[in-house]
C-alpha cells in the first residue's frame, strides 16, 4: 500500500472547504463527517448545501433544512455542527428586497417561475449567488471579532461541474458590467482563489471515479483554484497476502492448499463450496488488483490523500462519527 | 418478496419499442442499456442505443471511438447478432444546433447560432442535455428505422431531473416571461392584479439592472424567433412526453443496492407511476450474491482458530475472511433491497451480480446480458 500523505498545516489553515466528487462516491457523507472532524474540540462549523437535494437531512436523519443556519449535531469535545441549505430563489428574492421594494409581488413572482426564469437567462447569477451567500457566512464575525464559525463545509457540485460553479469570474460574464451584485462578487472571487479556501475530491477506487478526479484537478489547476485532499471512500481491506494477489486475479488459487488449511482448522467443506470459495477469492483478487491500479493513477494527482473504510452496516447518523474519527486520526482539524 | 423481472420476455416483445434505463447517477445505465440492447440484437431485434456519457472503454467495445451524433453499426471481429446493433453518443451541443438548422431556414439558422443566449442555454442550461437526449429520441423513433430503441439517461444527480428538465426548460423560455420583462404592458394573459404588475416592473428593473439589458435583448430575439420557427419548446416537451407515454416505452429503473441510489429510484417508481408511465422494473445492479455455502460465523471462527494455533496458513486464513466479508456485504445488500421491495411489491427486480473487473469488451457486455435476464442471481 502506499503511504498516505494525510492532512497538511496547509488545509489546517484552510476555513472555506468544498467537497466534490462524481455523483455516487459519497461527498455529501464525507462532507457531513469532515464537519463533524472539524468541529471537534469544541470548534463551531457550518454546513452548507446548495443544490436543493436536502442530503444533510438525509444523513443526518433530521427533517428538511430550512433556508436558516440550524444546529443539526455535536461534535465530541463539545463543538457545533450547523446547517444551512441555501435555496437560490429565497436568496435573490432576499437580494432583490435589500435594493428594491417588491412588498407582497415577491411571493407571486416566485410562483409565475420569475425568479427561475431569471437564473435560467444567466446560470451565472446563480452561482454568484450561492458562492455570495457562502463569502457572508465566512466572513461573518461575532461583536468579539472572533469568526462567527471556525470553517464552513460546502457539499459542492460534482466533479463536472464544481469547476464551473467556483469559476465565479467566468460566471460574472453573464452579468452587467456594473450593479450591485458585481460588486460583491470582486470579493468572492478573492475569497476562492485564496489560501483560505480548499476543494477537496472524494473518489472511489474505481476507473471512472478516478479518471474524473484527475481531471478535475487539472481543471481546478487551470482555473487556478486550489484542490485539497483526495478523499478515498469505502476502502475495504485487504484480505490476500501481497503476493498471492495478481496470480488470484488471474485465476490462479491453489485450492489444495486452502482445503488443507481450512482440514486444518477442522473444516471439511464438499467440493462444491470450495469451489466456490475459490471463485470468491478470485473475485476478490481482481477487485484489489484494480483497487492497486487505481491508487497509482491517484498517486499521479499528488495530493494529501485520506482513506476512509468500507462500512457494511451501511450509513447511519453513528457511522458519520465514525467516519470524522477515522478523518481525525489522518490529521484532520 | 417481489416478482422477478423477465427481462428477455421484455425484449423479445415486438411491442416493446422503447426501453428507458434510468436511475441516479453512477449505478450502471450506461452499461446496463448497452448489455441489454447487445442482447436484444442477439436474439434478432433491430436495436439501435443511445448512449450519454459512456466510459471510454465501453464505448471502445462498441467500436464508438469518436463523438458521432448519429448512430453507427457495431461491427466487431466476433460480433454476429442475429438482428443488428447501432450504436450512438449524444452529442447535446450538436444536436441542439442540428434541431435549429433544420427548422429555421439558413439564414435565420445563423441568425439563431450566433445570438449569445443561444450559447448559453445551448451549452449550460441544467436540462438541456435531458431535453436534448429526448428530442433525439424522437428523432430515432420517427425514422422508424429501428424496430427497438434503448435509451441511456442522462447522469443527473436526482432520476427525477429526467422528466421535470424538459418541461422546466420550455416553461423558463416558452416566451411569456421575456415578454414580460421586455414590455411588461403589452403582456397580459396572466390576471394579474394591479399591485403585482408594479411589482412586476420593479422586478424587471431589478432584473436588467442585474443581467444588464443586451442578455435581455437577447434572449428577447432569440425567443421571437424561435416561437415562430419552432411553435416553441412547450410544444415540443409535450411531444416528448407523449413519446414516453404511449404504448411500447417501457421503463427500467436502475439502481445499486446502496440507500441512495435505492431512496431515488423509490421517488422514481412513485412518480412513473403517478405520471402513469409503465414501468418495467428494478435492476438491482452489482450486487454481491455469496457463492460458497458457508456462514460467516463459520469462516470466522475457522480463522481466528488457525491464527490463534499459530498455523501458517495465510491463504485459507484470507479465503475465509474475505468470505466473511462477502456474506456481511451481501446481507446488506439484501436488507436495503427488501426494504424497496416491502414499499414496492408490485414491481418486479433482477438483481445482476458485479462483475469483478471493467467491462471493456463484447464478451463482457454479454455477460452483463445474461445477468440481466437472471443468469446470475
Amino acid at each position: 500500500m502506499t503511504t498516505l500523505a494525510g492532512w497538511t498545516d496547509e488545509l489546517t489553515r484552510t476555513r472555506l472547504h468544498f467537497v466534490t466528487g462524481k455523483g455516487g462516491t459519497g461527498k455529501t457523507t464525507l462532507a457531513a463527517s469532515l464537519g463533524l472532524a472539524l468541529a471537534s474540540g469544541g470548534r463551531r462549523v457550518l454546513l452548507i448545501e446548495v443544490e436543493g437535494r436536502q442530503g444533510f437531512a438525509q444523513v443526518f436523519d433530521t427533517e428538511p433544512l430550512p433556508y436558516a443556519e440550524q444546529r443539526i449535531a455535536s461534535a465530541p469535545g463539545g463543538g457545533e455542527v450547523r446547517a444551512l441549505h441555501i435555496d437560490v430563489e429565497a436568496a435573490l428574492l432576499e437580494y432583490f428586497e435589500m435594493f428594491y421594494n417588491l412588498g407582497f409581488a415577491g411571493r407571486t413572482l416566485r410562483r409565475m417561475g420569475a425568479i427561475e426564469f431569471a437564473t435560467t437567462l444567466a446560470p451565472g447569477l446563480r452561482d454568484v449567488l450561492l458562492t455570495g451567500k457562502i463569502k457572508e457566512c465566512v466572513g461573518r464575525t461575532e461583536s468579539g471579532g472572533r469568526h462567527a464559525y471556525d470553517a464552513v463545509v460546502v457539499d459542492a457540485p460534482p466533479t463536472g461541474r464544481v469547476v464551473k460553479f467556483l469559476d465565479v469570474t467566468r460566471a460574472l460574464t453573464d452579468l452587467a458590467k456594473t450593479g450591485p451584485i458585481r460588486g460583491q462578487a470582486d470579493g468572492v472571487v478573492r475569497l476562492l482563489h485564496s489560501g483560505e479556501t480548499a476543494i477537496h475530491i472524494v473518489t472511489l477506487l474505481e476507473e471512472m471515479p478516478v479518471r474524473e478526479t484527475l481531471e478535475a484537478v487539472a481543471e481546478l489547476d487551470g482555473a487556478d483554484l486550489r484542490p485539497g485532499a483526495v478523499l478515498v471512500n469505502r476502502v475495504r481491506p485487504p484480505r490476500l497476502p501481497a503476493r498471492s494477489v495478481v496470480p488470484a486475479a488471474d485465476g490462479r488459487v491453489d485450492a489444495s492448499r486452502v482445503r488443507a488449511g481450512l482440514a486444518t482448522a477442522g473444516l471439511e467443506l464438499p467440493d462444491a463450496t470450495l469451489d466456490a470459495l475459490v471463485e470468491e477469492t478470485v473475485e476478490h483478487a481482481v477487485r484489489v488488483a484494480a483497487e492497486q491500479r487505481a491508487r497509482e493513477q491517484l498517486a499521479e494527482a499528488d495530493l494529501p490523500t485520506l482513506e476512509l473504510p468500507e462500512l457494511t452496516g451501511g450509513v447511519d447518523v453513528a457511522a458519520l462519527y465514525e467516519i470524522a474519527e477515522a478523518l481525525v486520526d489522518q490529521g484532520v482539524r | 418478496m417481489s416478482a422477478t423481472l423477465d427481462m428477455d420476455g421484455l425484449i423479445d416483445d415486438p411491442e416493446t419499442r422503447v426501453v428507458v434505463c434510468c436511475g441516479s447517477g453512477g449505478v450502471g445505465k450506461t452499461t446496463t442499456a448497452a448489455a441489454l440492447a447487445l442482447r436484444a440484437a442477439e436474439r434478432g431485434r433491430h436495436t439501435v442505443v443511445l448512449t450519454i456519457d459512456p466510459a471510454r472503454r465501453l464505448a471502445q467495445a462498441l467500436g464508438l471511438r469518436e463523438l458521432g451524433n448519429q448512430p453507427r453499426k457495431v461491427s466487431v471481429p466476433g460480433f454476429e447478432p442475429k438482428g443488428e446493433l447501432w450504436a450512438m453518443m449524444l452529442d447535446m451541443r450538436r444536436t441542439f444546433d442540428d434541431m435549429v438548422r433544420v427548422h429555421a431556414g439558413p439564414e435565420r439558422a445563423e441568425q439563431l447560432l450566433g445570438n449569445r443566449f443561444y450559447q448559453t442555454i445551448s451549452t449550460s442550461f441544467a436540462g438541456t442535455q435531458e431535453y436534448m437526449a429526448m428530442e433525439k429520441l424522437g428523432q430515432l423513433a420517427a425514422t422508424g428505422d429501428w424496430d427497438l430503441i434503448v435509451v441511456d439517461t442522462p447522469p443527473s444527480r436526482s432520476a427525477l431531473d429526467f422528466l421535470d428538465a424538459p418541461s422546466r426548460l420550455s416553461s423558463a423560455l416558452d416566451g411569456r416571461m421575456i415578454r414580460l420583462l421586455t414590455s411588461p404592458a403589452r403582456a397580459g394573459g396572466w390576471g394579474l392584479r394591479k399591485v403585482v404588475s408594479a411589482g412586476f416592473s420593479m422586478f424587471a428593473k431589478a432584473v436588467s439592472t442585474i443581467l444588464g439589458g443586451q442578455l435581455l435583448a437577447d434572449a428577447s430575439a432569440f425567443m421571437q424567433a424561435f416561437d415562430t420557427t419552432f411553435g416553441g419548446f412547450r410544444e415540443r416537451a409535450t411531444k416528448t412526453a407523449e413519446l414516453l407515454r404511449s404504448k411500447g416505452t417501457s421503463f427500467l429503473v436502475i439502481a445499486s443496492p446502496e440507500p441512495d441510489a435505492l431512496r431515488e429510484a423509490s421517488y422514481f417508481v412513485e412518480r412513473l407511476s403517478e405520471e402513469s408511465m409503465p414501468l418495467s422494473g428494478l435492476v438491482a445492479n452489482r450486487t454481491h450474491p455469496v457463492l460458497a455455502d458457508l456462514s460467516a460465523i463459520d469462516a470466522l471462527s475457522a480463522a481466528e482458530a488457525l491464527e490463534r494455533g499459530g498455523k501458517n496458513a495465510p491463504l485459507a486464513v484470507a479465503v475465509l475472511r474475505l468470505h466473511a466479508d462477502r456474506v456481511a456485504l451481501a446481507a446488506r445488500e439484501e436488507r436495503l433491497l427488501a426494504r424497496f421491495t416491502r414499499a414496492h411489491p408490485s414491481v418486479p427486480v433482477v438483481g445482476v451480480p458485479a462483475l469483478p473487473g471493467d467491462v471493456h469488451d463484447i464478451a463482457g457486455l454479454r455477460d452483463i446480458g445474461d445477468r440481466l435476464a437472471g443468469a446470475g442471481s
